[in-house]
């Protein structure tokens, strides 16, 4: 069956091909796409959500924890909740680093790569494969190829909405 | 009770994550984006706030969290003048954005790259 189609497409991109314009036609593109379609394997999106869900919550659930016990120490909930965002984010470095972090998030999905654990993993991971390229325009600039766009935009929104709250008042 | 919130809220926001992740074509650097930016509007419009007084890490640790605490900042800071209220959402999130930077120089300095499975 799908290697009939196959034929098909190839006779409709020939067809297409032997057209005036060397670009492949509209409709060529379109059958192309149909038939690598197919071929795809579809994202099994109730699995998913179900394990980005609980590892996400489970992930909320300890921070907290931290953050409770942190606090019974006598610190203050502002730093005990910086204290907890160091943690996890030095923690999630480190798995990285080590390797077990790529596992954890083909099994997790959003699960780790939405709380802040993705934010750390997005620096190190980049920063640690192009580390031949040196240790400056290595290591240094890669850190932020996924981190700084984030930082970029999460300031430059900041800013503004300070500007704004400011002159509103 | 607290822990419930936290796991309910927290796992919501990885949910709408990864159903964004499989049903869009959007990279997970936008993704990323898109969650940061958006904890900033929404705490700007003063709709993020109550989420974070109910769950507390849950709505914290996740990355509109992190915009949560830039956006906050910066709000906070409008009532000690113009330049605290620029320089307040970097400050209130200083101590992660260093951790992060310093630790993670360190680390990708240590460990070498792995050969993918």
């Amino acid at each position: 069956m799908a290697n009939r189609q196959q034929k098909q497409v190839k006779q409709q991109g020939q067809s297409g091909q032997s057209g005036q314009t060397k670009k492949p036609s509209k409709e060529t593109t379109k059958n192309y796409e149909q038939y690598v379609k197919q071929f795809t394997p579809k994202p099994k999106y109730f699995l998913n959500s179900i394990k980005a869900f609980v590892v996400g919550g489970l992930i909320c659930s300890c921070a907290l924890y931290i953050q409770n016990m942190l606090m019974d120490k006598g610190l203050n909930e502002k730093d005990a909740g910086a204290y907890v965002t160091v943690i996890l984010i030095c923690l999630a470095q480190l798995l990285t680093g080590i390797g077990v972090f790529d596992s954890l998030g083909k099994f997790a999905g959003a699960g780790v790569i939405v709380p802040i654990t993705g934010f750390a993993n997005s620096m190190v991971a980049p920063a640690i494969e192009y580390k031949k390229e040196g240790l400056v325009l290595g290591v240094g600039a890669k850190l932020f190829s996924i981190a700084g766009p984030v930082l970029v935009c999460g300031i430059t929104t900041a800013a503004i909405v300070g500007m704004i709250a400011y002159f509103i008042k | 009770m607290d822990y419930l919130y936290a796991f309910l809220i927290g796992g919501g926001i990885c949910l709408i994550g990864q159903i964004l992740m499989d049903t869009t074509k959007l990279t997970i650097p936008r993704i990323l984006v898109i969650f940061v930016v958006s904890g900033v509007i929404l705490t700007g419009l003063g709709l993020y706030e109550p989420l974070v007084n109910l769950a507390k890490s849950g709505a914290t640790v996740p990355l509109p969290g992190f915009g949560y605490s830039l956006a906050k900042g910066a709000m906070d800071g409008t009532e000690d003048g113009f330049l605290a209220a620029l320089s307040g959402g970097i400050k209130n999130t200083a101590a992660g954005v260093a951790a992060a930077v310093a630790f993670g120089y360190i680390v990708a300095l240590i460990f070498s790259p792995k050969s993918k499975r």
